[in-house]
C-alpha cells in the first residue's frame, strides 16, 4: 500500500466536499451553531422561561373556607398570590390555565385550629404545568408556615419552647472541587451530543463518497487508475473521519469560545460549563477517536452497499436511531459503568465520558473500553475495505 | 496490444441463477486498430470492457493488455488503458482543471508533468475558456473535452471505449467519434464497443458481434460481408447472430 495515491485521494475528497452545501452545514456550521445553542443558549432560554413565571404572581382560588374569616384574610393579604373567590368551574379554569392553582380550606377549619382537631388542606394543580406548580408551592409555603405557627403557639401554651419541634438542624456543604460538580452536572448530555455530532459529521461525507459517487458515474473511471482499491477506500475513509472529527472539535472550540468571549459566564457558571477538568474533556476526545473510526467504517460500508445516494440514506437515518439509544441510556441516573458495560460500543463511552468528566478515572474499565472500541473499528474498517474490493458491491445494480 | 482467450465471467443472480455474462470471448486488437465490439443492449460489451480495465475480474479464460495478464497484474494494466464510457461523469464541483490534475496525479504523474500535459492538452483540445470553471455548469461538449483530456493526461497505449458516444447528440458524437479515430492515428490501441451499426462500420478496423455473451462472428467488415453475403451492417449483423446466436 502505497501512502501518496492515498494522499491524492484524500486531498480531492476535501477539496470537493467543503464546495458541498450539506456537507459544510454537518460538518461545520451545525456543530459550531448547535452545542452552544443546545448547552447556553437553551439553558438561557429556560432560565428566561423560569425567572419569568417566577415573577409572575399567580391568581389563585379558594374552595370553601367560608367559616374561617381569618384564613381567608391571611391569604388575601399574602403578597405571593392573588386571591379570588371560587367559582363552579374552577377545576376547568386550572384545566384552561385561567387560574394557576386553587385550595380547598375544610368547613370549620379555623375552628378546628383553635380546639385543636386536624384538618387537611388540599390544593389542586396542573400537573407539570410551571406556573401551576409555583403557585400550588406558594400556597403550599403559606399553610405550612401556618401549621409551624400554630404549632408553636400551642406548645407555648403548654410552656414549652419551639425548640421542641426542631430538636436539630442539618446542612449539607459541597466538597467537591467545581470541576467534578461540573462533570456530574454535563457528564451525561455532553457525551450524548458528541456522539451524535460524532455520526451527523461524518453521514453525508460517507454518502457523497460511496453511492453519490457511483450514482453520478464518478466511480469507474477512478477504479480505472492503477492504484489499489484500498488505497481509494482509505484515502475516502481517512476524509469521513475527518469529517466526523472535525464536527466534534468544532463543536467543542464553539462552545469554549462562546463560553469564554460570549457574555455567557455567570449562566454558564451555574451549569459548570466553565469549571470542566481539561484533562476529563481530553480524555472524552481520545475516547470519542476510536467512535468517529467506527462510524466512519460503518457509514462507509452501507454508503458502498447502497446504489444510489437516496437508498444510502435509507440506510443511515434510521441507524442514528441506534447510535441514540445507548447515549441515551448513558445520560440515565443510577447505571454505573462496569466490566460488561465497557464492551457495549456507545454505551460504554457514554458513561466512561460522564465519570472522566466527573473527575473519575476507572482505569481498568477505560482500556477496556478503549482496547474493545479499537477492535470494533478496526474490524468495521476491515469491512469496509473487503466490501470495496468486492466487484458485487460496486457494480451492484 | 489486448489479446483475450476464452475470457469468461459468470455472475449468479437470485432470479437467474448463474448467468455467463461473456462466455469464451477470443480478441485480438494490435496497436494503431480500431476493435469494435458490436452487440446489442445485454449483449455483454460492457462487461468485456470492464474485464479489460480490471474493474471486474474474469471467472476464467485470460487476457492481457500491453502484456499484463488483467487477473495477476491490474495496476500495470491500468496504467496503460483510458477508459472512456458515456457512463462515466466528472466531478461537479471540481474546475476542467482540477479533475485533469486528480486523474494525473492517481496515474502517477509529478504535478509539474501533469501542468505541461494538462497544458497541451487543453490547447488541442481549445479548452482553455472554461478550463477553471466548476463541470456542474457545462455544457456537453464542454463535459465531453474534459473526459476526453482526463482520459489521455498519462498518455495510455490502450483506449477502451463503452459505448461513448450513447444518448450524445449529432454533432457531440461526432467529436468523439474524431477522438477515436486520432487514437488510432497514434498508434494507440482502441476497443470500441457499440451497439449502433452506422458507427462500428464508420470507424472500426475489425468488429466482433457479441451476443448472449459469446463473440459470434469477428473480421474486417468486408470479411463479415463475405461470410453473411450481406452488404448493410445492420443486415451483417441480424444475419450473424441469427445464424450462431440460436445454435
Amino acid at each position: 500500500m502505497n501512502l501518496k495515491p492515498m494522499t491524492v485521494v484524500y486531498r480531492k475528497e476535501l477539496r470537493d466536499l467543503l464546495r458541498d452545501r450539506r456537507t459544510v452545514r454537518s460538518m461545520i456550521v451545525l456543530p459550531v451553531v448547535l452545542m452552544p445553542l443546545m448547552l447556553v443558549g437553551l439553558g438561557k432560554v429556560a432560565r428566561a422561561v423560569d425567572a419569568r413565571a417566577r415573577a409572575e404572581i399567580p391568581l389563585v382560588q379558594i374552595v370553601g373556607g367560608t367559616d374561617s374569616p381569618g384564613i381567608l384574610a391571611r391569604l388575601q393579604n399574602d403578597p405571593k398570590v392573588r386571591v379570588e373567590p371560587a367559582t363552579d368551574d374552577w377545576r376547568q379554569l386550572i384545566a384552561d390555565r385561567k387560574i394557576r392553582a386553587a385550595v380547598e380550606i375544610p368547613d370549620h377549619f379555623e375552628a378546628g385550629l383553635k380546639d385543636g382537631t386536624g384538618a387537611k388542606i388540599t390544593i389542586y394543580e396542573y400537573e407539570g404545568e410551571l406556573r401551576s406548580g409555583f403557585a400550588a408551592g406558594e400556597l403550599e409555603t403559606f399553610f405550612r408556615r401556618l401549621s409551624f405557627e400554630v404549632a408553636r403557639q400551642r406548645l407555648a401554651a403548654r410552656g414549652l419552647t419551639p425548640a421542641m419541634l426542631q430538636p436539630f438542624t442539618t446542612q449539607r456543604e459541597n466538597v467537591a472541587p467545581p470541576a467534578k460538580v461540573a462533570g456530574n452536572r454535563i457528564g451525561g448530555f455532553v457525551p450524548y451530543f458528541i456522539v451524535i455530532l460524532c455520526f451527523t459529521g461524518a453521514m453525508y461525507p460517507a454518502i457523497d463518497l460511496t453511492a453519490g459517487e457511483k450514482e453520478r458515474g464518478t466511480m469507474e473511471p477512478l477504479l480505472c487508475c492503477p492504484l489499489a482499491r484500498t488505497e481509494i477506500v482509505l484515502g475516502k475513509f481517512f476524509m469521513i473521519l475527518t469529517s466526523s472529527l472535525a464536527a466534534v472539535v468544532l463543536a467543542c472550540l464553539s462552545l469554549a469560545v462562546c463560553i469564554r468571549f460570549g457574555g455567557f459566564d455567570n449562566r454558564a457558571a451555574s451549569l459548570g460549563l466553565d469549571h470542566v477538568d481539561p484533562f476529563g474533556a481530553a480524555g472524552v476526545l481520545v475516547l470519542i477517536l476510536p467512535v468517529a473510526v467506527l462510524f466512519s467504517s460503518i457509514m462507509l460500508t452501507l454508503g458502498l452497499w447502497a446504489r444510489s445516494f437516496r437508498e444510502a440514506q435509507s440506510y443511515l437515518q434510521p441507524m442514528m436511531f441506534l447510535i441514540i439509544f445507548p447515549a441515551i441510556i448513558g445520560m440515565m441516573p443510577g447505571i454505573e459503568l462496569n466490566t460488561r458495560l465497557a464492551l457495549v460500543p456507545i454505551l460504554n463511552v457514554s458513561l466512561a465520558s460522564r465519570e472522566m468528566l466527573g473527575g473519575v478515572w476507572h482505569w481498568p474499565e477505560l482500556r477496556l473500553i478503549f482496547f474493545s472500541m479499537i477492535a470494533y473499528a478496526a474490524t468495521a474498517l476491515a469491512v469496509a475495505v473487503r466490501m470495496f474490493n468486492r466487484e458485487t458491491v460496486i457494480f451492484r445494480t | 496490444m489486448i489479446s483475450t482467450h476464452l475470457l469468461t465471467k459468470s455472475f449468479y443472480d437470485k432470479q437467474r441463477g448463474d448467468i455467463r455474462a461473456v462466455d469464451g470471448v477470443s480478441l485480438e486488437v494490435r496497436p494503431g486498430q480500431i476493435y469494435g465490439l458490436l452487440g446489442a443492449n445485454g449483449a455483454g460489451k460492457t462487461t468485456v470492457m470492464r474485464l479489460l480495465a480490471t474493474l471486474i475480474r474474469p471467472s476464467s479464460g485470460s487476457a492481457t493488455v500491453g502484456g499484463k495478464d488483467v487477473g495477476r497484474e491490474g495496476a500495470a494494466v491500468r496504467a496503460q488503458v483510458g477508459f472512456l464510457a458515456a457512463s462515466t461523469a466528472l466531478y461537479g464541483r471540481l474546475t476542467a482543471r482540477e479533475v485533469i490534475t486528480y486523474f494525473g496525479e492517481l496515474n502517477g504523474l509529478k504535478r509539474a508533468e501533469v501542468k505541461i500535459r494538462l497544458e497541451r492538452l487543453a490547447t488541442e483540445l481549445e479548452m482553455h475558456d472554461f478550463l477553471d470553471r466548476r463541470c456542474e455548469g457545462f455544457s456537453t461538449g464542454m463535459k465531453q473535452k474534459t473526459s476526453i483530456a482526463r482520459t489521455l493526461i498519462h498518455d495510455p497505449a490502450v483506449m477502451i471505449f463503452d459505448e461513448p458516444t450513447l444518448g450524445l447528440d449529432v454533432l457531440s458524437a461526432r467529436a468523439i467519434v474524431r477522438f477515436v479515430q486520432n487514437c488510432r492515428a497514434l498508434g494507440k490501441t482502441v476497443i470500441y464497443s457499440t451497439h449502433m451499426m452506422h458507427e462500428a462500420e464508420k470507424i472500426c478496423d475489425r468488429i466482433g458481434i457479441i451476443h448472449g455473451g459469446r463473440l459470434l462472428a469477428e473480421g474486417t467488415l468486408a470479411e463479415l460481408r463475405q461470410r453473411t453475403g450481406e452488404l448493410e451492417v445492420e443486415e451483417v449483423f441480424v444475419k450473424t447472430i441469427s445464424q450462431k446466436g440460436t445454435s
